[in-house]
């Protein structure tokens, strides 16, 4: 079990607030990722979460118990760290077995476990190894091992992923995800990332200065962001806004449009424009078009090989119907 | 944090409380012991003896030539460890090596068996040269002094400076030879800034060090021939001669001295503290 | 990243680096090696390098005559006790100024310091005096103390900078995993201190068996450590080289030995964490 519920929950550091009152329900075995810029308060609110941090107000209910005062042990949540925080001393082994031994498990089954949970990580044959010996991969690996011998109500990752490089991180990202669908146990994973809060989450958390600015499913953000900051901060490559006369047309301040609802062309279409950098990814080309009187360029997707030159001009269609609307507060217009 | 602390505040404030007593006492105890309260008396005679500017020269000589030549060897031998050899781990430990040889005995193979006038190895030298060999702790005794207190101390600032040169970001380094600078210009405008903390560092902390240097001096010359320091004078005026009182306020002096040194150092490693 | 140099240059480097290294350990080698010798080979002239009758009679000579070994047993205690009783009084206040710090600490950990450089010769005859009252003078317990007191900074400091280098995660890692405060110390921060704290043992060790300015003050013939059984040599001994080299020998390489165990840890002590 593992339904975590955050009722007015908020957090101050001194005089500053990072977490104003905050309400949320994570539902039992969830995948949640909090997403947002760097120093939106996303860890801080795991923190508070895993009970690392004391909360300045409100409660936090795990399995609707009042766990908001219980020492960070006892939530019966596991955490990986973002430098994973393995004990540089202890064997891997060691390591994994750690909080059975300081629950006291017996013997044999602190093995069973240790040898379960390697067993799925591909850590068997480095039991005996130190950290200091292991790839990036393999260390997340063994703190990921570390979480799930305790058999957590909850799992709580800290950018796990934020360490590794690139190649690795997707493969990490599937391995997480994975497991995921294996345990059933809820999660809490905090990402600047939005890539992947995409692929990876039931329900994404979007934070700014500490608020929430919206919570659902990934489909539900992109399809229909509440305000200008959601639209922006999910989707890659970014949505386009645009402001002035375009935007009055439809009555909005600022009307915004995702590079993928965007037809290009040659000869005829909406708007006029010029090629600037094109950006071949292969099964995709981005162009990056200039527009007569709008100071940011337009991303644009388009089919994988097109033929299309910088200062070549180009002809824009917007799809109407994925044209979104935000008025002077920056939210939008239904 | 509780013991620690009380202890090193007992240990210095019972002393310091002591001194500064004394200090205002005239206190012989061989002849007399308490003579009662004299005021300024005794800053005022340690001030205007004969022998207190002689010894602030020479300490300010042997501290200042001390540091030259460790600061300035020091550069150099640093940037010459750092260059790429065979054999550099052996070599940095032949460097260091004087570091560890305690200072009765540095100075005592070199007042022995290398100033002696007769049996010394310079002695050997300088007749193999045609020279008449010179009786280095008298005639040069200053000289003597520094030398032996600077061999003592080129490897503090050797290592620390080597340290500071190797934490230099070697692609710095390469972006100015791509810039075009010369290997002297790339010294002067990219290492010895960087250094330049360090070099701070290295002379502040030999100078708190060797404004006391004292086994150096009693085992070679005793204070004579122009080497007394400050440290020895203060010394002698306490234990030989047993004038409590004007030994003290010796003391005091020398303990503003080295907390004026000691200020500029605190805010270093302060600043240190908080990044 | 090392730069390929020409096989030439390094040449040169090692050449050169090798003289003047060889120059700067040469007095330690001559004594070494003038300890070898007889006393007429000592200050032959011109003077014999390494070819003269190697023999071990001086420090059989040494040992006999000046009670070489009590002077050692008295700077192994010294030096050795000091330190222990040093660390045991400094962990806890390392501990709590590197994991516990409060916004006074950065004041306590530089006074601290601005202890470590009062002047010696200002509290010389306070602690004489002290020493005489208490009976301390020219006992090892008396030194015991001063040593412990006059590198009390250092310990405190050299453990704050280990300490703090142990990332914060990792104590999170623990109380996640269920460990007590008991457990957090004995099975994670101890086992990750004990390399730093073995490196403080080591210097302050160094420095201990070194000093040389309460020693020579604070002893006399019994509680002696060898810094003052070397400075007895000073006359007219000291002009029997063979002897004064075998006997300064066996002073100072126990601490060659250590000391070049210690060259990194040297740098964080004595620069307080100024110099990385």
């Amino acid at each position: 079990m593992g339904r975590i519920v955050l009722d007015k929950v908020e957090k101050s550091f001194g005089d500053v607030k990072v977490i104003p009152p905050l309400d949320l329900e994570i539902e039992d075995g969830e995948f949640v990722v909090f997403v947002g810029p760097s120093g939106c308060g996303k860890s801080t609110l795991l923190r508070l979460i895993a009970g690392l941090e004391d909360v300045t107000g409100g409660t936090i209910r795990i399995d609707g118990e009042d766990a908001t005062s219980v020492p960070p042990a006892r939530r019966g949540l596991a955490m990986v760290f973002q430098s994973y925080a393995l004990y540089p001393h202890m064997t891997v082994r060691k390591n994994i077995s750690f909080p059975l031994r300081m629950a006291k498990l017996d013997k044999a089954e602190q093995d069973r476990r240790v040898e379960q949970a390697a067993a799925v990580l591909n850590l068997t044959d480095y039991l005996d190894r130190r950290p200091g010996q292991l790839s990036g991969g393999q260390r997340q690996r063994v703190a990921i091992g570390r979480a799930i011998v305790r058999e957590p109500a909850a799992f709580l990752f800290d950018e796990p992923l934020s360490n590794l490089d690139a190649a690795l991180r997707v493969g990490m990202r599937l391995e997480i995800s994975e497991l995921h669908k294996r345990l059933e146990t809820t999660m809490i994973y905090v990402t600047h990332d939005q890539v992947e809060a995409m692929t990876m989450a039931d329900k994404i958390v979007v934070l700014q200065a500490g608020r929430i600015e919206q919570v659902g499913s990934p489909l539900e953000l992109y399809r229909s962001p509440r305000n200008r900051f959601v639209a922006g901060f999910i989707g890659s490559p970014k949505m386009n806004f645009l402001e002035g006369p375009e935007a009055e047309k439809l009555d909005a301040q600022t009307i915004g449009i995702r590079p993928e609802h965007i037809a290009p062309s040659p000869d005829k279409g909406a708007w006029k424009g010029r090629v600037g950098v094109s950006e071949h990814l292969g099964s995709d080309t981005f162009f990056h078009v200039h527009m007569e009187g709008y100071a940011d360029p337009i991303t644009v997707r388009s089919g994988g090989e097109v033929d299309m030159h910088h200062g070549d001009t180009i002809y824009l269609t917007p799809d109407a119907g994925h044209i979104y609307r935000f008025d002077s507060q920056g939210l939008r217009i239904a | 944090m509780a013991p620690a602390v009380f202890l090193l505040l007992v240990w210095m404030l019972v002393p310091l409380t002591m001194t500064l007593y004394f200090s205002f006492k005239r206190y012989l105890p061989l002849r007399g012991g308490d003579l009662g309260w004299v005021g300024f008396d005794n800053y005022i005679r340690f001030v205007t003896s004969s022998s207190f500017w002689p010894s602030v020269q020479t300490t300010l000589v042997i501290v200042g030539g001390v540091l030259v030549v460790t600061v300035v060897l020091g550069v150099l031998l640093a940037l010459l460890l750092d260059q790429p050899m065979w054999g550099q781990g052996v070599v940095r430990i032949l460097v260091i090596a004087p570091f560890f040889v305690m200072p009765t005995v540095s100075a005592l193979v070199w007042k022995n068996m290398f100033m002696d006038p007769v049996n010394g190895l310079f002695a050997h030298l300088w007749k193999f040269f045609g020279l008449a060999p010179l009786e280095w702790l008298s005639q040069a005794s200053l000289l003597s002094i520094i030398l032996i207190v600077s061999w003592q101390w080129l490897p503090f600032a050797t290592l620390i400076l080597l340290t500071a040169i190797q934490s230099l970001d070697s692609e710095q380094l390469e972006a100015a030879e791509m810039d075009g600078a010369a290997p002297l210009s790339r010294f002067g405008h990219i290492i010895l800034p960087h250094l330049s903390q360090a070099i701070t560092i290295v002379i502040l902390i030999q100078t708190i060090f060797l404004l006391s240097i004292f086994a150096e001096i009693f085992v070679t010359t005793q204070g004579s021939f122009g080497t007394r320091t400050l440290t020895y004078l203060i010394f002698q005026r306490v234990l030989e001669s047993q004038n409590v009182g004007l030994g003290s306020a010796g003391g005091v002096y020398a303990i503003i001295l080295a907390n004026i040194v000691a200020l500029f150092l605190m805010r270093i490693v302060g600043k240190n503290l908080d990044s | 990243m090392a730069r390929a140099v020409t096989n030439q240059r390094k040449t040169v480097n090692t050449a050169v680096a090798w003289a003047i290294g060889l120059l700067i350990f040469f007095p330690v080698l001559w004594t070494i090696l003038t300890s070898f010798k007889t006393e007429a080979e000592a200050i032959a002239d011109p003077p014999v390098f390494l070819f003269f009758n190697w023999t071990l009679e001086n420090y059989s000579v040494v040992q006999e005559r000046s009670d070489y070994m009590r002077f050692l047993w008295n700077s192994v205690i010294i030096a050795g006790v000091s330190t222990l009783v040093g660390i045991v009084v400094a962990v806890p206040a390392a501990w709590s100024m590197a994991f516990v710090p409060s916004r006074r600490t950065k004041d306590v950990l530089l006074w601290m310091l601005s202890t470590k450089m009062l002047p010696a010769v200002g509290a010389l005859y306070p602690i004489y005096l002290i020493f005489i009252e208490l009976g301390l003078l020219d006992t090892r317990a008396g030194l015991v103390l001063v040593m412990m007191l006059i590198n009390l900074p250092i310990i405190v400091w050299m453990l704050y900078t280990y300490f703090r280098e142990i990332p914060g995660e990792i104590l999170e890692a623990a109380r996640m995993d269920g460990a007590s405060l008991r457990n957090e110390i004995l099975y994670v921060l101890t086992p990750m201190a004990v390399p730093g704290i073995a490196s403080t043992l080591l210097l302050n060790f160094i420095l201990a068996w070194n000093e040389a300015f309460w020693t020579l003050n604070l002893t006399a013939a019994k509680a002696g450590p060898l810094t003052a059984f070397i400075a007895s040599y000073s006359s007219p001994e000291g002009l029997f080289y063979a002897k004064l080299s075998a006997a300064s020998t066996m002073a100072i390489a126990p601490i060659l030995i250590l000391g070049w165990f210690s060259q990194k840890q040297l740098v964080r002590g004595l620069t307080f964490g100024a110099v990385k």
